[in-house]
């Protein structure tokens, strides 16, 4: 047993990964000698060295491109894009080369990627570089795309990643980088494609995404105390998405609520609320509702951006006035 | 080259004064390649040439669908690099990739079938002519987003080095590749890793309806920028298949014994149009006249004859050769259209496309 903070997790499970197959190498900016900007890869070059763990130029379509040609050719790459917002700059890699590539070529190759990137906000960052980027990824058939909310996710998910044969974005929160949490010892090995109660309850479903887990869950709390029995579910990975577990829920509640960070259109939530609609209809008691953050760049003043961010406020707010 | 300044205004491409190609060089006679490497080239650029005649005439009778770009006058580059590179060597190229597809010795009838989108084609009609791969051949793939497969083939050569290979990637894109972004990503990143990787610009002196010198700061688009990264600036006949054998032995052996990558310009021209039945009338008549003259194809006929090859083993090669074209055709014609089974499949390493439970 260790406790490992969200930050400290990003290492441990690439270094159980690296030590378990001697082939898998990582690339990124500043990940070797610096240990990441966000200090998730600190170590990593001393055992490892600079051949598996290495510096690149800020160069995002040379990373992503480096990572899919030695992927295709037998190697498994870590590929970290520093802030995900960055992706809109090596798009092109991931929407149209890695992601497509096995299907156009009627599965002649397999391209074994996790890209690795620092996603969410609450740093006060402003617009570019604190973006909930996970519909970007999500749309692209081809995607696996995973947002652990714990540091035992973060190591169990990232080892799952990384043995999985597909591409995966893997979004890592900024605001959860100092989260602990115990961790058992031995390997830590999860799944793709499982959701997770968080919570249990009875009145109403709360599926939520990496920051906004544990928003949901103080936020159930404050339900309690006014009555209403909230089930919170951390939905974990989009693609695949535990749609079984969700919609599980809604039978049993009957009420659905997603909490959000991105932005509100095509966000993942409005996926989950048309499955929903669509085949638990008569499950539920009334409408699906989506709490997202509003349709705008995120704002840089501290004030702002948590007025932008669901907040376990309005979060609770929300449930309490929509399930009256 | 033209006199043309860039900001002229001249925006009828076709009057502008034709880029005439640098006269043949008869010295390339006498470059030591091995007469049957020869015969094999002859051999091999008039598969392609074959090919893709057949490839257009079945696009004018409809059959051909969707798009298709055509590398006909370009053959030699890829007969040049193909017969130096090892079956284990690392292909990336272009949407314009039938060409380099053929010449890593996949089977033409496949490939055929690939651009009548049947299910005997080389990517069960998934892909289609602009993403042609196949990679029991090294193929590692046609890329249609210009820019990207640069990056994709450094990383090739980077796993050809952490797998203890020898292995070389090649990877070979236009001349208006040159003015993308990913373009310099890759060679900054291929020259700080010392990757063994050779970039291959075909300039054909056209983007695609704009000509290149217009829209390039340097009048060699590659071999110009090359010093940038610390690499030689290389220009080569890209109508000559001697010329570019003897470019691509030396480049693929320097990245072999891992001397890093280089950067090739091959000059040479796109006789026909961009894509599909483009007609080109953009370009000047007395361009595409001059440099059909230099077509590479009965200028290497030439050179094989005044080597001593008789001219019955010339045409003897051509009729194999039209044969295999027409075997390809009666196997891709008589391929079956995809059924809905294939709708679905090879999205995930499962075999599927299923993204939820
Ligand atoms: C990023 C991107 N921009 C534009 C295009 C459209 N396009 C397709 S081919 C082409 C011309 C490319 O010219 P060049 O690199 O010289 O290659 P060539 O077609 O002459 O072989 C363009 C602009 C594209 N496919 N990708």
């Amino acid at each position: 047993m260790a406790e490992l903070t969200y930050r400290n997790a990003v290492a441990y499970g690439i270094a159980q990964e690296m030590r378990r197959d001697p082939s898998l190498v990582m690339l990124g900016e500043d990940i070797a000698g610096a240990g990441g900007v966000f200090k998730t890869t600190v170590g990593l070059v001393d055992e490892f060295g600079p051949d598996r763990i290495r510096d690149t130029p800020i160069s995002e379509q040379a990373i992503l491109g480096a990572a899919m040609g030695a992927a295709m050719t037998g190697i498994p790459v870590i590929a970290e894009i520093m802030f995900s917002d960055f992706i809109a700059v090596c798009f092109d890699l991931l929407a149209n080369e890695i992601a497509k590539s096995r299907y156009m070529t009627g599965g002649q190759v397999t391209i074994p990627i996790v890209v690795r990137t620092a996603n969410g906000g609450g740093s006060r960052f402003g617009a570019q570089h604190s973006q909930s980027v996970e519909n970007w990824v999500m749309m692209i058939p081809g995607l696996k795309v995973v947002a652990p909310s714990t540091p035992l996710d973060v190591v169990g998910l990232l080892a799952a990643s990384i043995r999985d044969p597909d591409p995966v974005v893997f979004l890592e929160h900024k605001s959860l980088m100092a989260d602990k949490q115990d961790v058992p010892d031995g390997e830590i090995l999860d799944k793709l494609g499982a959701a997770r109660v968080v919570r249990e309850g009875t009145d109403c479903t709360i599926a939520a995404l990496a920051l906004m887990v544990p928003r949901a869950l103080e936020a159930a709390d404050r339900l309690e105390d006014q009555g209403i029995s909230a089930e919170v579910i951390d939905v974990r990975t989009l693609v695949p998405l535990d749609t079984q577990t969700i919609l599980g829920s809604v039978s049993k509640t009957s009420r659905l609520f997603t909490v959000e960070e991105n932005p509100r259109l095509c966000g993942w939530g409005a996926e989950i609320a048309s499955i929903v609609a669509d085949e638990a209809f008569w499950d539920l008691d009334g409408p699906v509702v989506r709490i997202t953050t509003p349709h705008i760049p995120l704002p840089a003043a501290e004030a702002l951006e948590d007025m932008a961010i669901p907040s376990v406020d309005r979060i609770t707010e929300t449930v309490t006035k929509r399930m009256g | 080259m033209s006199t043309q300044t860039r900001d002229e205004g001249l925006y009828d491409y076709a009057l502008r004064e034709p880029r005439l190609p640098a006269p043949e060089n008869r010295e390339n006679d006498n470059i030591g390649i091995p007469i049957e490497a020869r015969l094999e080239m002859y051999e091999m650029q008039q598969l392609l040439r074959q090919f893709e005649k057949r490839a257009y005439d079945m696009f004018l009778q409809n059959l051909v669908k969707g798009t298709s770009h055509l590398s006909l006058g370009q053959e030699a580059v890829a007969t040049g690099f193909g017969r130096v590179m090892r079956p284990d060597d690392f292909t990336f190229a272009t949407y314009r990739g039938h060409a380099h597809t053929l010449s890593r010795g996949a089977d033409p009838g496949a490939v055929l079938a690939e651009l009548l989108g049947r299910e005997n084609g080389i990517l069960k009609g998934k892909g289609g002519s602009m993403h042609l791969t196949s990679v029991e051949h090294g193929m590692m793939g046609s890329y249609a987003i210009i820019g990207a497969h640069l990056t994709i083939a450094n990383g090739a050569a980077w796993s050809a080095r952490m797998r203890g290979t020898d292995q070389v990637a090649v990877c070979f894109f236009g001349d208006g590749t040159t003015n993308i972004g990913a373009f310099h990503e890759a060679l900054n990143l291929a020259a700080i890793w010392d990757l063994p990787v050779v970039f291959v610009c075909e300039n054909n002196l056209w983007m695609e309806y704009t000509p290149i010198d217009l829209i390039t700061a340097v009048a060699n688009p590659a071999a110009d920028r090359a010093s940038a990264y610390g690499l030689e600036g290389i220009v080569v006949d890209g109508n000559d298949a001697d010329a570019v054998y003897q470019v691509a032995t030396q480049a693929i052996g320097r990245a072999r014994r891992g001397e890093g990558p280089s950067l090739i310009e091959a000059q040479t021209y796109r006789e026909q149009g961009h894509s599909r039945a483009d007609p080109a009338k953009y370009r000047p008549p007395a361009e595409v006249q001059a440099w059909k003259e230099r077509d590479p194809i009965p200028m290497y006929h030439e050179r094989l004859l005044r080597l001593g090859v008789p001219e019955g083993d010339l045409s003897t090669i051509q009729q194999d050769v039209a044969r295999r074209v027409d075997e390809a055709t009666e196997f891709a014609k008589g391929g079956a259209v995809p059924g809905e089974q294939h709708l679905l499949t090879d999205v995930w390493a499962d075999g599927g496309s299923a993204w939820r439970n």
